[in-house]
């Protein structure tokens, strides 16, 4: 296997790095990529959708796992696949939702793969209904720092097995992975779409529909003030027949050069959310649509961190629990109007409960994310962010973050202690690591042999 | 004899064009036979087949390098297509740097058995059953390299030469019996062989080279560049003067 010099980005292009790429196209090559990790040790990357710098690796080894990507065996009475991590979750959807199986959680992109989903255990718009993607798993079958190959899973070391999902690829590269899609499902679905005229209205609508909905995602006008503080639009969907749906290809659009920064500006942002706003009739609209059309809208638009500029942009995803939401989220939002700095990428949603991972995102609450042009202030702005997050006993989602520090990561993730035993058992020497690690103080320094 | 169901045999099928090729080949319709060393590896090209598109796909040893074994292995071939019309997707090789083979000199009739005389003498034991079945077709991966030699590259660029010269013939000969022989000449590709290598530009993705061989196949067109410009690359390439060219140290 060849290694070439590359610089990486994270898909918010506000974090980059350099490394020494790999790219495996069997499974020997991945088996032998532990014994190639140098001082500054080795990180797996597939699609390259995590915004910040979970999947970089500045000064070390980073291996692509999107040509491992092969579908190994699946059992139609129980839903289970077997696959290899650069699965894609639009190759799952276009294999299997015309035989009526979806994944049980899919983020926001069909290009994110399996072993992203894994190692970020990743939520979608029905957490409230079937949980996140490591609720799923059955088996990891896992190469280990010191290249020995061990299958985890509940019964089979739930201890590594539990460091591995929501992970961040910090416990050994993954070779398979076996997960149950969920039966029931359609390629189309129905949504229907409501307008929200304030915070109160929302979460209100979000306690009726919690639980019953199997889908459901709002957006969230975050420049407005005062008395329509929290407005949007939220869409509940069901699965609906899919006959009479002419699913023909879309036509994928695509950002061709970098927007310069004037593109993006309050007046530009705000125009775009009121008529975001004002597209869904004030009685509410409910349409047929093709499923990955509701589950990945943004995917109809080819490279759009572009339309950010050069410098890039920051993603916040913050959960607050449900005690705390009514109150947090009026002061989030509030400091964003105030800063005038609302993004029109601005989502709002219910999950249900935690994950099984040391380090799973989820709580039961209320999340919130935002994108924020990387500018001058914006760093301040979600730092004050990340501090309510923290007072209010939330989470930062680490898939989406850059610039959590390791004091407040280790208050949000109350089992960072397992996890950390975990890793001193079968990486001591920090095999595997990324930039985001050691940000955040993950790992002890790499090959320091204090360990 | 042979009947409507098609079955192409992929032969060096672990390579990323050949698997994007098994990929929509299946997906057109046709059941699949890869053949390659590395036959744990094929096994799971095989099942991530069957499970996307439904078509029956097995994976059986082969080696380019085994002279002695391609008639058997053309006869385990064409058993396990049964009375299937067989197509023939010729996609292995090997491309070590110019600089170990002047290294190691030797190196250089492995990179010609594996590039040349394996692909001509698998292909030369599969014609009498493709002129049998008086159908099908065959569809080999020659290179860009074969238009030239270049300081770079000759070594790999004039087996593939040579074998884009043997597909000349070859395609006269099964033209009778209404067999079609298509040399397609891809330019870079992004695959392991080209991955971390300097010079690379106009990367093509496998999955675009490998729809072009199927449409190719199925007009029987002689020959194509893949991507398509890289023809008029190789034209101008090839009309340098020698005298010039040979300054050139490209």
């Amino acid at each position: 296997m060849n290694w070439k010099e590359a610089t990486l980005a994270g898909w918010g292009r506000s974090s980059t790095a350099r490394t020494r790429l790999g790219r495996p196209e069997r499974l020997a090559e991945l088996d032998a990529a532990p014994r190639t990790a140098d001082r500054n040790g080795l990180i797996a990357r597939g699609a390259g959708r995590s915004y910040g710098d979970a999947a970089l690796n500045d000064g070390g080894r980073t291996l692509l796992t999107t040509r491992l990507n092969r579908m190994v065996s699946f059992e139609s009475m129980t839903g289970e696949l077997v696959c290899e991590p650069g699965v894609t979750f639009g190759d799952l959807i276009e294999t299997f939702a015309p035989r009526g199986f979806m994944p049980p959680a899919s983020p926001g992109t069909a290009y994110a793969t399996i072993g992203g989903a894994v190692a970020n255990d990743v939520h979608g718009k029905n957490h409230d209904v079937h949980g996140s993607f490591g609720d799923h798993v059955r088996w990891i079958e896992l190469i280990l720092a010191d290249g020995s190959t061990r299958r985890v899973g509940a019964a089979d070391d739930p201890d590594l097995f539990a460091a591995t999902i929501g992970g961040l690829g910090l416990t050994g590269l993954m070779r398979r992975i076996a997960f149950r899609l969920l039966p029931g499902a359609s390629a189309a679905v129905e949504v229907r779409e409501r307008r929200m005229s304030d915070l109160d209205a929302y979460l209100t609508a979000f306690a009726e529909t919690r639980g019953k909905s199997t889908f459901s995602v709002g957006w969230i006008d975050a420049l407005a003030k005062s008395g329509a503080l929290g407005r949007g639009i939220l869409e509940t969907a069901e699965f609906a027949p899919a006959a009479g749906l002419v699913s023909k290809p879309r036509r994928r659009a695509a950002v061709p050069i970098d927007f310069p920064g004037f593109v993006l500006n309050p007046a530009s942002v705000r125009l775009f959310n009121a008529v975001y706003f004002a597209r869904v009739p004030a009685a509410g609209r409910t349409r047929i649509m093709p499923l990955a059309q509701f589950l990945y809208p943004l995917d109809a638009i080819a490279d759009w961190n572009r339309i950010y500029g050069k410098r890039g942009f920051y993603q916040f995803q913050c959960v607050l629990p449900d005690a705390e939401s009514p109150a947090g989220l009026r002061t989030m939002l509030e400091a964003i109007a105030a800063a005038g700095r609302g993004s029109f990428l601005a989502v709002l949603k219910t999950l249900g409960g935690e994950g099984r991972g040391h380090l799973s995102f989820p709580m039961r609450g209320h999340t919130l994310a935002l994108d924020f042009p990387r500018a001058s202030g914006a760093e301040e702005l979600i730092g004050r962010l990340i501090r309510i997050t923290r007072e209010r006993g939330g989470r930062v989602y680490l898939a989406k973050d850059a610039l959590l520090g390791a004091e407040d990561f280790r208050v949000m993730y109350p089992r960072l202690d397992e996890f950390e035993r975990v890793l001193a058992r079968v990486d001591p020497m920090g095999c595997f690591t990324s930039d985001l690690a050691r940000r955040l103080k993950l790992k002890p320094a790499p090959m320091a042999g204090t360990a | 004899m042979s009947d409507a169901r098609q079955v192409w045999l992929v032969l060096g099928a672990s390579s990323a064009i050949a698997r994007a090729f098994a990929l929509v080949a299946a997906r057109a319709g046709a059941d699949i036979i890869l053949a390659g060393r590395d036959l744990a590896d094929l096994e799971i090209n095989a099942a991530d087949i069957r499970l996307r598109t439904g078509r029956d796909a097995v994976a059986i040893p082969f080696d380019a390098a085994d002279l002695v074994g391609h008639a058997d292995f053309v006869a385990e071939a064409r058993r396990v297509a049964d009375t299937a019309t067989l197509n023939v997707f010729l996609a292995f090789g090997t491309m070590p740097p110019q600089s170990e083979i002047d290294e190691a000199p030797a190196r250089a009739a492995e990179v010609i058995l594996a590039n040349y005389t394996g692909a001509v003498s698998v292909l030369h034991h599969l014609a009498p059953i493709l002129e049998a079945q008086r159908r099908g077709c065959v569809v080999a991966l020659a290179s860009v390299a074969g238009d030239r030699g270049r300081i770079k590259n000759y070594v790999y660029g004039s087996a593939k030469a040579g074998l884009a010269t043997y597909l000349q013939g070859l395609r006269a000969r099964l033209f009778g019996a209404g067999v079609s022989v298509t040399t397609v000449k891809p330019g870079f590709v992004d695959t392991s062989m080209t991955f971390g290598l300097p010079g690379m530009f106009l990367v093509a993705d496998p999955a675009d080279v490998a729809k072009a061989c199927l449409r190719a196949a199925e007009r029987g067109t002689e020959t194509i560049y893949a991507p398509f410009f890289w023809r008029p690359i190789m034209a101008i390439i090839r009309h340098i003067p020698e005298r010039i060219f040979k300054r050139l140290g490209i």
